[in-house]
């Protein structure tokens, strides 16, 4: 027999085992990892052949090669519990996990173990998930056709396979999520439209697990890339307090446009779980038309009085730090709140810190009406080729501002 | 008054989707044959059956609805956690055999329907294999559901068809009622066919994907159960009109056996140019649609079922595998119709083999999964509804292996 030095979950399945004077005891029916002792090794090997299933712990094992399992101890236990057992067969073959390097969901078709000898008897630890067509082959031969002239045929199909270290399990019971030592940390280094594209091809209830367990700002940025109608659903799935501590994270008019599409009873109550200050600026955007600019723009913006200085603007923007990811005009205002001019960003950097900011305003100042309709509003930000508008209210003083990423979201959604 | 209509309009797409597409698709030319046949040739008799078939078609439409709002997966992804990849590879085989042949015979319905207008089928084909493949191809998901629900609206042309062949409404409404069974064993044939074209896999697996993909929910899914059922009484009001049309035009002359669909559309033509016209314009409508809608079914199915990546949003490099499927089905699908001599007759009825041995266990795993409480949580069936599910379905797979010794039968013959 060659020696190998890795051995597919298609290949265990089957395994004959054999004891310490070679009587063959039963066939491997599936191998459980227990991930909260190690992640990677496997630590029981499943049993079929008399009435019950026993177990073979990993340091109960002799050696493994394609022709059988041989033990170093017999001495095997029954199997029932298992709460704390990741079983590959019946956990992890045929199911969806998420790929993070390769940001995608995939269905696992094979496990591919490293055999390693190191320490005089063999163990198996997980290398990696098979996903193609090389897997897919191994699956349906199985069984049929003797392991090494599966191994043969199979090499001209190009193998695919995800490395163990970047798969992530999604798993909807929360007491199952921490017996199996699984964390959705990883997902937080994703860019949220990539985890917003992972979510949306998943099923609701794993939806509901990654957003119960992820951080509230990663899933505020990955909610409002998600589209409107699964963005419901997950609202609606959640507590009232988590989807409320979500909706904090958001700023207004996405809050809003988010909660606007929900039947009022549930937006009512997530609505009382959020603090006051989001809470009655949310209420106010929610006042106005669906349809309308209102509804479209956000009420976090930067004015200055009219007599402001470069020195000042720099100040203010510094002062709202949290914003400046999508600024890129600041609005002057009269003492009554009235809109006197814009100042595109990029100017402030022409001239020294003492000029007044009323000469850099642009040439001509364009705003909209808090009630007008957004096909209007869309056809303006064409027309003028917008970063920007701000909205009035009928004094004519500045209520919110619309960017030009709102509209792409609108023009999208038709 | 425009406004109105705009409305009316509005309103209309926002309910129809999925689920009518779908059963619309199943009158395609194979199920427009069998009825233009049952009609030709034995007049109102048969129309009873229809009501029976609408019922076992809202049954299972429904729970794959249901399916697919609750889980939002689809039926291949579905089958094969639950029961493993070996099983959903042979019947993904299956299916692509089976759907294959099923183009084929929609090619066949544009070549004859368009052969009746004088265009040749060595251009009809083609441009309408080119026209299939660029608008999924080139287009998306909301553009190509929308052109889909516009071929829908076109089925109406069989309402006006029947309408203009004036045929005896009375009888028609007193035998859609009123069972006849006569022991001649063409008849049998003739209603389990009927029966056993009514409910195709492929349908399950497409209506499923196309709710998943439009992104019902759970909460939402009280609509969809609407237009599933309104799809599967459209469906019906269909075919009862393509029977009623032969029946009034070819059956009250002299009842016979049909050729093909464009043998129907010809028996129409002493009742006016337009009854024949629109008749043949459906059949190509149909055909078209269907040619449209099963290689991109087939394609969505078998990538979802083996894990790669699919949907007409994705880019061509992006779901390779997708993409290739879907042409390839088009190509040999279209192509075979341009071979002369190619066997076609045999292929379909192969076909009708195929999806008949493969029903059975689609619609068992159906019932297993729409049954399963860490599947569908609260959207279990009752068990009051298991027992018309487990009925439909015995009924229809019963039927359908009938309908297989038949076919075979007729294979070897």
């Amino acid at each position: 027999m060659p020696l190998i030095n890795h051995l597919f979950f298609t290949e265990l399945l089957g395994l004959r085992v054999y004891d310490l004077k070679g009587r063959e005891l039963g066939r491997i029916r599936d191998a459980a990892l227990v991930p909260l002792v190690d992640a990677i090794r496997v630590d029981r090997f499943l049993l079929g052949g008399g009435p019950a299933w026993l177990t073979v712990r990993y340091d109960q094992v002799d050696r493994i090669n394609l022709n059988g399992l041989w033990l170093r101890d017999e001495l095997l236990t029954p199997y029932h519990r298992d709460e704390y057992m990741l079983r590959i067969g019946r956990d992890l073959l045929d199911q969806q996990i998420i790929d993070v390097d390769g940001r995608k969901v995939v269905r696992v078709s094979d496990v591919t173990f490293n055999l390693d000898n190191s320490l005089g008897y063999d163990e198996l630890r997980i290398v990696e998930v098979d996903i193609g067509l090389r897997s897919m082959f191994r699956r349906v031969t199985q069984g049929l056709l003797p392991r090494p002239l599966i191994r043969r045929l199979m090499m001209p199909i190009p193998p695919n396979s995800i490395n163990w270290q970047v798969c992530n399990i999604v798993e909807s019971d929360p007491q199952r999520r921490l017996h199996l030592n699984i964390s959705h940390d990883r997902l937080e280094h994703l860019h949220p439209a990539d985890l917003a594209d992972i979510v949306e091809a998943l099923g609701p209830e794993d939806r509901e697990a990654i957003f119960e367990s992820i951080d509230s700002e990663m899933a505020a940025d990955t909610l409002s890339e998600i589209s409107p109608e699964i963005q419901s659903s997950i609202l609606e799935s959640l507590d009232e307090d988590k989807a409320a501590d979500i909706i904090e994270e958001m700023s207004p008019d996405e809050a809003a446009d988010v909660l606007g599409d929900l039947d009022q009873d549930t937006y009512e109550a997530i609505l009382e779980e959020m603090e006051n200050e989001p809470k009655a600026e949310v209420r106010e955007l929610l006042e106005h038309r669906e349809d309308s600019a209102g509804r479209l723009m956000t009420t976090e913006y930067i004015t200055l009085p009219t007599g402001s200085t470069v020195g000042d603007a720099i100040a203010a923007i510094a002062a709202n730090a949290e914003i400046i990811d999508n600024l890129n005009t600041l609005f002057l205002i009269d003492a009554e709140e009235r809109l006197t001019g814009a100042v595109p960003l990029a100017r402030l950097f022409t001239v020294a810190g003492s000029e007044p900011l009323a000469g850099l305003q642009a040439e001509r100042l364009l705003s909209v009406l808090v009630t007008e309709k957004q096909d209007r509003i869309t056809e303006i930000f064409d027309k003028y080729n917008l970063l920007t508008l701000p909205v009035l209210d009928k004094q004519k003083r500045l209520v919110g501002v619309i960017h030009a990423d709102d509209i792409i979201a609108l023009l999208r959604s038709l | 008054m425009f406004q109105r209509l705009k409305y009316h309009i509005a309103v209309f797409f926002s309910v129809i989707g999925p689920g009518f597409i779908t059963a619309m698709v199943d009158n395609d030319a194979g199920g427009i044959f069998t009825y233009s046949q049952a009609g030709a040739k034995y007049g109102y008799l048969p129309l009873w059956t229809l009501l029976p078939i609408m019922a076992l078609l809202i049954v299972t439409q429904e729970m794959t609805a249901r399916m697919g709002a609750v889980t939002g997966k689809g039926l291949s992804d579905l089958i094969r956690e639950e029961f493993g990849l070996r099983t959903t590879f042979f019947m993904m085989v299956a299916l692509v055999a089976a759907n294959l042949t099923n183009v084929m015979a929609n090619f066949a319905g544009v070549a004859s329907s368009l052969e009746l207008f004088g265009v040749s089928r060595y251009i009809s084909v083609p441009i309408g294999a080119l026209i299939v493949w660029l608008l999924v191809v080139k287009g998306n998901y909301a553009s190509v559901e929308r052109i889909f629900l516009f071929a829908t609206l076109l089925y109406v042309s069989y309402i006006i068809s029947g309408v203009l062949v004036k045929p005896d409404w009375k009888e028609a409404a007193i035998y859609s009622v009123t069972p006849v069974l006569i022991f001649d064993p063409a008849y049998i044939t003739l209603l389990i066919a009927m029966v056993g074209t009514s409910v195709a896999p492929w349908m399950q697996f497409y209506l499923q994907a196309a709710i998943v993909e439009k992104g019902v929910t759970a909460k939402d899914y009280i609509e969809s159960r609407i237009e599933v059922i309104v799809g599967c009484v459209v469906m019906t009001v269909i075919a009862f009109f393509i029977i009623v049309a032969c029946a009034g035009a070819i059956w009250t002359v002299a009842p016979r056996d049909i050729k093909d669909s464009t043998d129907a559309a010809l028996g129409l033509k002493p009742f006016g140019d337009y009854a024949y016209l629109l008749f043949a314009g459906g059949l190509f409508n149909a055909s078209l649609f269907a040619a449209c809608i099963l290689p991109l079914s087939t394609a969505y199915t078998v990538c979802e079922g083996l894990g790669f990546e699919s949907g007409v949003n994705k880019r061509w490099n992006e779901a390779p595998i997708f993409y290739w499927l879907f042409t390839l089905l088009i190509v040999v699908g279209g192509g075979v119709i341009l071979i002369p001599g190619f066997p076609l007759v045999r292929m379909i009825l192969l076909s009708q083999v195929i999806n008949g041995v493969m029903l059975p266990f689609v619609l068992i795993f159906m019932v297993l999964i729409v049954n399963r409480k860490s599947i569908m949580r609260d959207w279990t069936n009752s068990p009051a509804y298991n027992g018309v599910a487990w009925t439909a379905v015995v009924t229809m797979i019963g039927l359908t292996l009938v309908l297989v010794g038949i076919t075979l039968r007729d294979l070897w013959a």
